[in-house]
């Protein structure tokens, strides 16, 4: 189990070690533009990894998928961190030396009037929590009221496809794909949750009367 | 590496060539084809049916002084040209299949000579120059770009539009056979782009043939481009089979895609931002840095005459 998990967190390094290394010695035009988008795809892509956990418990009934789940959360918490440092942080801080004062206002009107980074930053603000309850110790602190504060990751993955429609300038193709694989990943959801509650009522209705729950 | 192995080897050779190496060398280009003189131009010379990769000859002028081009490799492999593909890599890759040789251009509308020109008679007896300006993108980054080409007020005195002309529409070639990506209706094929009278016949506006002494990479324009300086890279349409003198102003395609994101004029401003993002500060191209974006991208002292009077926000 354990000697997995090191695999996997390894191989979930890949990317960022990718681009760190195309980045210095790639030879890219414009490296940092490039840094940036290979960041926000990852970031997208381990969102919705995450996301198809679920779905593929519930299609292969491999239950211990379940226990790979934080961590891929975690790397998209984490490569979205990456993404946006790329450019606040690395971009305009570190490489171009924009003062402190100056650097806020960046990223004031960045967040205030660019709808995109607007979406893009609420859906960071989002993810914030959900990283900082996904120690045991949150989970059991939270109880019940753990899994609801998590679905919220639905309402994340919209907000990174909305981001990205946003910023296209012309060509929709690539957003449309993490689109209909989002909608794929909650038709999933939605087909197996409506079989459980059919099934559900069908076992009701087959008892005896009197044993019945109520509709 | 889907670039033909032949370019491929320009590309490293260039890539290598330090900055000294390629003033001595356009400096011999330069002064062989003094001694050649224009008619005597060997046969490899003449743009008018001279392949991707030839060397061109022309003399060098002053603009660009001090600028340090962006390498070939990246001036040739970072492109925006949607009817190869959106992508930056897709042009290098999809390019191939254009075929710049033989050309021709139709002139039509308000003009005294229209008629469908070749390209050998546009260029002949028409002398080129180089020169050296940075291409501003509107997606906020720019490259530094040696040009070989005339000036477009060349071409136009010879066609001699008439008091009508009030705009100049230019297309590009419309052929999905030669231009995978117009199988696909990304924008209103052909790609249209207009400049005002006084603006195509401004000294600065260019028609390019050539970068880095070489005739045109297909991806970059071939065999014919217009290049306004002052203007967002989109108004530098490529591969330009019709021009039009026209009274009522035309419709860019970008301007028909987003009108409320990209202007008829499109002059490179600091102080007026792109709907969605900022362009006070652009990436330079093959670095990690930024630098300042400029009024008219550097050349206000020519040009903010052209627009005096005008409201440059409304007039984006
Ligand atoms: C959950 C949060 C986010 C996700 C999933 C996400 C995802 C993405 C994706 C998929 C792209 C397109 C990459 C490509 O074109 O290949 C992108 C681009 C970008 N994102 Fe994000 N992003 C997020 C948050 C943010 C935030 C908070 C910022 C704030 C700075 C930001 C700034 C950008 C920028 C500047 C671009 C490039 C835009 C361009 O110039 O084309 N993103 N992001």
């Amino acid at each position: 189990m354990a000697k997995r998990k090191v695999v996997l967190f390894l191989v979930c390094l890949i990317p960022f070690i990718h681009t760190g290394w195309q980045l210095l010695y790639g030879d890219k035009a414009d490296p940092l533009a490039y840094a940036t988008h290979a960041t926000g795809d990852w970031a997208l892509r381990f969102i919705l990894i995450t996301l198809a956990v679920t779905p593929l418990r519930l299609i292969t009934g491999m239950t211990q998928l379940v226990r790979y789940r934080r961590m891929l959360g975690l790397f998209a918490f984490f490569y979205v961190t990456v993404h946006f440092s790329v450019y606040w942080v690395l971009d305009l801080a570190i490489i171009n030396g924009v003062g402190f004062s100056e650097l806020l206002q960046y990223v004031t009107t960045d967040i205030f009037k660019r709808p995109y980074i607007t979406v893009g930053f609420s859906a960071f603000l989002l993810l914030l929590p959900l990283a900082l309850t996904s120690t045991n110790r949150m989970m059991k602190r939270l109880g019940k009221k753990w899994k609801p504060l998590h679905r919220t990751v639905y309402l994340i993955a919209v907000l990174g496809v909305v981001h990205y429609f946003w910023l296209v300038k012309k060509d929709l193709r690539e957003p449309l794909i993490y689109l209909s694989i989002l909608i794929a990943l909650f038709a999933v959801r939605l087909f197996y949750h409506y079989r459980k509650t059919l099934r559900r009522a069908a076992a009701n209705k087959s008892l005896p009367e009197a044993q019945r729950k109520p509709a | 590496m889907l670039i033909k192995s032949r370019q491929n080897n320009q590309l490293t050779e260039n890539h290598v060539t330090d900055q000294g190496i390629y003033r001595q060398r356009r400096s011999f280009i330069t002064s062989a084809a003094a001694l050649a003189g224009m008619a005597a131009v060997p046969q490899l010379w003449l743009p008018g049916n001279a392949v991707a990769g030839a060397r061109l000859a022309f003399k060098k002028t002053g603009y660009g002084q001090g600028l340090k081009p962006t390498s070939r490799k990246h001036i040739t492999t970072y492109n925006n040209f949607y009817e190869f593909g959106t992508s930056k890599s897709a042009p290098a890759a999809n390019a191939k299949s254009l075929k710049p040789r033989p050309w021709s251009v139709a002139v039509d509308g308000e003009v005294e000579k229209p008629g469908t020109y070749a390209l050998e008679d546009i260029l002949k007896n028409q002398s080129l120059e180089e020169r050296i300006y940075r291409l501003r993108c509107v997606e906020g980054w720019s490259m530094v770009i040696p040009w070989v080409g005339f000036p477009l007020v060349d071409l136009i005195k010879r066609l001699k539009p008439t008091s009508k002309a009030k705009f100049v529409e230019f297309q590009t070639l419309h052929d999905p056979e030669q231009m995978p990506g117009q199988r696909r209706t990304v924008l209103a094929w052909p790609y249209t782009e207009g400049l005002r009278i006084d603006e195509a016949v401004h000294p600065l506006t260019l028609l390019a043939v050539g970068l880095y002494g070489e005739v045109l990479p297909n991806q970059n324009g071939a065999p014919l481009r217009l290049v306004v300086p002052w203007k967002y890279g989109f108004k530098n349409i490529k591969s330009i089979v019709r021009i039009r003198f026209v009274e009522k102003q035309p419709r860019s395609s970008w301007q028909a895609a987003a009108p409320h994101e990209y202007g008829f004029y499109a002059n490179v401003n600091p102080q007026v931002d792109h709907p969605r993002w900022s362009q006070k500060t652009e990436r330079v191209i093959g670095s990690f840095g930024r630098r300042k974006t400029e009024l008219f991208n550097g050349f206000a002292e020519q040009v903010a005459g052209l627009y005096r009077g005008m409201d440059l926000k409304k007039n984006y």
